[in-house]
């Protein structure tokens, strides 16, 4: 039972090995500007200065895509078991499960065409 | 089995302390991120595979996303040097141990079933095939192994339809707060 994880460990040992590897290569090979100057520290040639935060506020626009995202990313939570047990649906002729998605679909599809015609997908308003 | 239990339990612990400790809120997050993934681990181990698949998808996926963009939005910085209310921390002491007592009463109070066996899975293997379920399911079982989408589809579309349904409203309901609230304009 718990061989058939290996392969997950072994992909789990991959992706923190190559987050630590890439980590370490480029603090080796970084060392030479590690020596740090003020003159170092500028901008560029005609780079432009830093001026202000660093990290800057972000729009509302993006919340509303993620929240967007979730919501029909719940579907998805749905549609899968009846996905796998359709088959099931089919044979016992359990039409109920068609017509309840049916309908499930149907009203987030209303919610898409209210994000839709509000344009809550436009991005330049 | 029992071994990898307490990994994941000490890792989720770990991370869980990460949220609290860490100044940093996106360091917090992205523990939390760490413990959602601790315990789709630990549904995993209780052959709950389409839990944990949804633990990892949904919350560590999509939630974390909004948390994320809350704190970007907000604009929240590191919390530095910040004095420690002690008012505050006897009370918050007071309320652990309170918890920590309440935990070591029901744990000495409760009798712990067998863990050897899983009490659901022997009378699933039954030869003929009350749920109706397909032959892919049923073979399944009989290698014991439990066929949870199977099972989670069978019941929601079969016992669960009208609940699905207000679900269904209630996520239209939720994607017209969302945009009424964010596409308001500034007068």
């Amino acid at each position: 039972m718990n061989t058939d994880y290996l392969p997950i460990l072994v992909q789990f040992l991959i992706a923190g090995g190559f987050a630590a590897v890439t980590l370490l290569i480029s603090v080796v090979l970084g060392k030479t500007a590690q020596q740090r100057s003020e003159v170092k520290d500028q901008a560029y040639e005609c780079g432009m200065l830093p001026i202000g935060e660093t990290q800057p506020r972000f729009s509302v626009k993006f919340y509303l895509v993620a929240m967007l995202f979730v919501i029909f990313d719940i579907e998805v939570v749905f549609l899968y078991p009846w996905a796998v047990s359709f088959q099931e649906f089919v044979r016992d002729g359990v039409w109920v499960a068609f017509y309840s998605m049916l309908g499930f679909v149907g009203i987030l599809f209303l919610a898409y065409l209210y994000a839709l015609k509000k344009g809550a997908l436009r991005w330049s308003d | 089995m029992e071994l990898l239990f307490y990994l994941f339990s000490a890792v989720m612990i770990l991370f869980g302390l990460g949220v609290v400790v860490s100044r940093n809120p996106v360091t917090s997050a992205l523990c939390l991120v760490m413990s959602f993934v601790g315990l789709a681990c630990l549904f995993i181990q209780l052959d709950a595979f389409f839990i944990g698949i949804i633990q990892i998808l949904v919350y560590a996926g999509a939630v974390m996303v909004l948390f994320l963009f809350i704190i970007m939005l907000l604009d929240l910085k590191a919390e530095e040097g910040r004095q420690i209310n002690y008012l505050a921390l006897a009370g918050g002491l007071i309320l652990c141990l309170v918890f920590v007592v309440q935990l070591g009463s029901v744990l000495t109070s409760f009798e712990a079933g067998d863990v050897g066996k899983t009490p659901q899975q022997p009378e699933m293997t039954t030869d003929k095939n009350p749920e109706g379920l397909s032959e892919l399911a049923m073979e399944r079982m009989a290698e014991k192994k439990l066929p949870d989408v199977h099972l989670v589809g069978w019941t929601l579309f079969t016992k669960y339809n009208f609940p699905l349904q207000v679900v269904a409203v209630l996520l239209l309901v939720s994607t017209i707060g969302v945009v009424l609230l964010s596409k308001r304009k500034l007068t």
